[in-house]
């Protein structure tokens, strides 16, 4: 499955949901804000939504301070 | 021919002259502008000049601090700054700074949230005073827009800000200010807000911890209507605390990019 996560193209051997992914990417999942071909996400969503091949991410970290 | 004068528009005749403006109305004016700039030695005035008449030390009224701004700004672009409405999430170092920025610039309405009292430890970087601690900060800022920019429709919300009252309290804005503390928090409230309201900007921030240079920090665009202020990486930490400069500077990018989008221009 071949995925663009902020503009680089991946492959990935499995298929992942969003969970997945961003356990694989070490993210995280309560601090990134996570866009699926332009659509944000909400976190309690992640573990249904199943990503396809060709699906674009944006994955937006924060850190903390304000 | 037309001109204004402290904003209202008069007819006054052919060839009349500054000083000779200020003597027939208000002889103890010791600050002139004209279109905008100071003007210090004698003038012929033309059709459509702006002109404001200040009596240095006199505290203005609120409609001349309006035509001061008007001036200032241009018509065009006062009006749309005028006439917005701006939510403010969070009235920590980034949200009180930012209310500030927004104030002076005479924004419409803003509607401010944040359930926090001012603390001593806030005083490094947030606006407040020594004389506001123990105030709900919504209530201490209120008090400072107040005395900054009277014009200004203060909305204070003294209450913590979650996805379940979020609707309640901005769906009615033209731009969203995230000035959360914690990341978790600031996440929660930026993927809620975007689906709620697809159509609405929100100008979020994340990482201006430390004394790191100044330069790293920028604002860009990083989804659609999101736009994020800040280094992304300095997070506060022990050794690596929150500011009053960097902390500035992440709320004025952020202030910054309000003004721009409410102008029509990209952040």
């Amino acid at each position: 499955m071949n995925l663009c996560v902020n503009g680089q193209s991946r492959d990935y051997p499995t298929s992942l949901n969003v969970e997945q992914l961003l356990a694989t990417l070490e993210l995280n999942r309560d601090q990134v804000v996570v866009e699926l071909n332009r659509e944000i996400l909400v976190a309690d969503k992640y573990v249904d939504i199943q990503l396809k091949d060709g699906d674009t991410l944006e994955i937006i970290q924060f850190v903390g301070g304000g | 021919m037309q001109i204004f004068i402290n904003e209202s528009s008069s007819e006054i005749e052919n060839g009349t002259r500054l000083f000779e403006l200020r003597g027939k109305l208000k002889p103890a004016a010791d600050l002139l502008l004209v279109n905008g700039h100071p003007v210090s030695d004698d003038l012929s005035l033309k059709d459509g000049d702006r002109v404001v008449l200040i009596v240095r030390g006199k505290v203005p009224t609120e409609k001349e601090l309006e035509a001061l701004l008007n001036v200032r700004h241009t018509s065009a672009v006062h009006e749309k700054i005028k006439n917005s409405c701006i939510g403010i999430a969070g009235a920590g170092g980034l949200g009180s700074n930012v209310v500030v920025a927004l104030a002076r610039i005479g924004i419409g309405e803003l509607i401010v949230a944040d359930f926090d009292l001012v603390e001593p430890s806030n005083l490094n970087r947030q606006h407040y005073f020594i004389d506001q601690i123990g105030m709900p900060k919504v209530l201490a800022l209120q008090e400072t827009v107040k005395r900054i920019s009277p014009q200004v429709n203060f909305t204070a919300i003294y209450e913590k800000i979650t996805p379940a009252n979020l609707n309640k309290y901005f769906s009615g804005v033209d731009i969203l200010v995230e000035a959360f503390d914690e990341a978790e928090q600031k996440t929660l409230l930026i993927s809620h807000f975007l689906r709620e309201f697809p159509q609405i900007a929100i100008v979020a921030a994340s990482g201006m911890a430390g004394f790191a240079p100044a330069n790293m920090i920028s604002t860009r665009k990083v989804a659609k209507n999101l736009y994020l202020c800040g280094d992304g990486v300095t997070a506060a930490r022990p050794g690596q605390g929150l500011m009053a400069p960097r902390v500035g500077v992440a709320a004025c990018h952020q202030a910054n990019a309000v003004l721009r989008l409410l102008l029509g221009e990209e952040p």
